[in-house]
C-alpha cells in the first residue's frame, strides 16, 4: 500500500498527465520529498520557504492540513492526498 | 407572524432537529433553514447589510447601478432589493450556471454578463473587477470582501443560532465568501468557550480549477483561518448522497450545498459519538432545491445525478 495523491489539471505537467500519483513517507514534508525524486518541480509548485502556498491547498482524507499540522501532518499508507488550488467556487 | 413588507420579515429562520439523522440522544444535529428568507436563500442577509451599508456611507443613491461577480443566491438577492429601491443591478455570472437562476435574475430585472464557464467564479470575479474599473461610478459591493457580509451573521445568524440552542457545541456551514462562517463563528467563539468551527468547502469538477497556474488562485479578503477550527473538502457525490438523505429522512428539500454541510456535520458527530462527548451540531441549509432541479441532481441514481453535475457549479 501507499499513499495517493490527487493532482489537480494545472499540476500534471509534472506528472506526466496523470491524475494521481502514489508517494510514501510519514509526514507530508515527507511526502512531498518522495513525490519530487520521481516528479522534479512537483513540490515547489506547492511549497516555498513559508510553507504551503498561498493559493495551493491540500487535504488529508478531504481535511484541509492547515488545520491538521501544515507540511508535519503524519500520514500513513491508505491515506489519500488531494491537492487543489484555491478557488473563488461556485455560485456565491 | 406579520412584518411591513418582505425585507422586514429578513431571517428570524427556524431551527429544526433532524431525529432520524442524529446518531444518538445526546448527540443532535439542527438545521438552520435559510430558505426561508425572503428570496428563499441565506445571501439575503449579507445582500441586505451591504447595501443598507453603501447607502448609509452614500455611495448608493436612486438609479445608482450596483455590479457584482455572482453566479447565483447573493445576485438573486440583491437584485431584489436593488429592484425595490430603485437601483439598476449588473451580475458578472459564469455562463455554465443553471437556468432557473438566470431566469430569477432577469425577472428582478437585472443584467447579466456571462463570463467564461472555465475559471468559475474566479473568471467572474476578474471580469467585474475589470468592469468596475471601466465604470467608476458603478458600485461592486464585492460579498468577498465586504466587511458587512461578515457582519450580517456576526448581528444576525450568530445571536438567532444561540438563543435557540444554548447548549451548542458546534457549527457547520458551507465556504464560499466565508462570510457565514467568519461572522457566525465569531460571534460563537465570544460567546461559547471551546465551540466548533468547520468549514465545508463544495469540491468542484476539474474545469473549475483551471487557471493556468496556481499563483492565479483566489483566496477572499474575509477569510481568517483562525475562526475555523478544521476545514473539510466534500466532493459533489457526498454533497449529493447526504443531500437526498436529508430528503429521505427528515423530509428537508435543500440545494446541493446543504448536502456538503450535512457531510461535515455528520463527520462531526461520529467523532463526537466516538469519544463519548454530548454534541449540539448546528448546520446551514443555505437554500432549497428548486433552482437545481434542471441540473438533474435529483433525478435518477446518484451515479447518473454526479455525472450531470461535473462542470456546473453546484454549490
Amino acid at each position: 500500500m501507499a499513499i495517493e495523491v490527487r493532482i489537480p489539471t494545472i499540476l500534471r505537467t509534472y506528472t506526466d498527465g496523470a491524475k494521481s500519483v502514489e508517494g510514501k513517507g510519514d509526514t507530508l514534508a515527507e511526502l512531498l520529498g518522495d513525490l519530487d525524486s520521481r516528479h522534479h518541480g512537483l513540490r515547489d509548485r506547492l511549497v516555498d520557504e513559508a510553507g504551503l502556498r498561498r493559493f495551493v491547498n491540500v487535504y488529508l482524507n478531504d481535511e484541509d492540513v492547515r488545520f491538521l499540522g501544515g507540511l508535519e501532518t503524519p500520514v500513513a499508507d491508505g491515506d489519500t492526498v488531494t491537492v487543489l488550488p484555491a478557488v473563488a467556487g461556485g455560485s456565491r | 407572524m406579520r412584518y411591513d413588507s418582505l425585507l422586514d420579515s429578513l431571517g428570524g429562520t427556524p431551527l429544526v432537529g433532524l431525529p432520524r439523522l442524529s446518531p444518538a440522544p445526546d448527540v443532535r444535529l439542527w438545521a438552520k433553514l435559510e430558505d426561508r428568507n425572503p428570496t428563499g436563500s441565506v445571501k439575503d442577509r449579507p445582500a441586505f447589510f451591504m447595501i443598507e451599508q453603501a447607502e448609509k456611507d452614500g455611495l448608493l443613491a436612486r438609479g445608482a447601478t450596483i455590479l457584482e461577480p455572482t453566479s447565483g443566491n447573493t445576485g438573486i438577492s440583491l437584485a431584489m432589493i436593488a429592484h425595490l429601491r430603485g437601483y439598476r443591478m449588473i451580475c458578472v455570472m459564469p455562463e455554465n450556471t443553471s437556468v432557473e437562476r438566470r431566469q430569477i435574475l432577469q425577472m428582478y430585472g437585472a443584467q447579466i454578463i456571462s463570463s467564461p464557464a472555465a475559471g468559475g467564479s474566479n473568471e467572474a470575479v476578474r471580469m467585474a473587477r475589470r468592469l468596475a474599473a471601466e465604470h467608476p461610478d458603478w458600485v461592486m459591493l464585492y460579498q468577498y470582501g465586504n466587511e458587512a457580509n461578515a457582519r450580517a451573521h456576526y448581528a444576525t445568524t450568530g445571536p438567532e443560532l444561540l438563543a435557540d440552542l444554548p447548549g451548542i457545541t458546534h457549527f457547520v456551514a458551507g465556504l464560499g465568501t466565508t462570510g457565514t462562517l467568519m461572522g457566525v463563528g465569531r460571534y460563537l467563539r465570544e460567546q461559547v468557550p471551546g465551540v466548533v468551527i468547520v468549514a465545508a468547502e463544495p469540491r468542484y469538477g476539474e474545469l473549475v480549477y483551471g487557471l493556468r497556474n496556481v499563483d492565479e488562485g483566489f483566496v477572499p479578503e474575509l477569510y481568517d483561518p483562525s475562526v475555523l477550527t478544521t476545514r473539510f473538502s466534500v466532493s459533489a457525490s457526498d454533497a449529493l448522497r447526504r443531500t437526498r438523505e436529508l430528503l429521505d429522512a427528515e423530509g428537508i428539500f435543500a440545494g446541493i450545498s446543504t448536502g456538503a454541510a450535512l457531510h461535515a456535520a455528520l463527520a462531526m458527530a461520529a467523532k463526537a459519538r466516538k469519544a463519548g462527548q454530548r454534541a449540539d451540531i448546528a448546520f446551514i441549509v443555505a437554500d432549497a432545491g428548486w433552482k437545481y432541479l434542471s441540473t438533474g441532481a435529483y433525478s435518477g441514481t446518484l451515479e447518473e445525478a454526479e455525472e450531470r453535475l461535473e462542470g456546473q457549479l453546484w454549490a
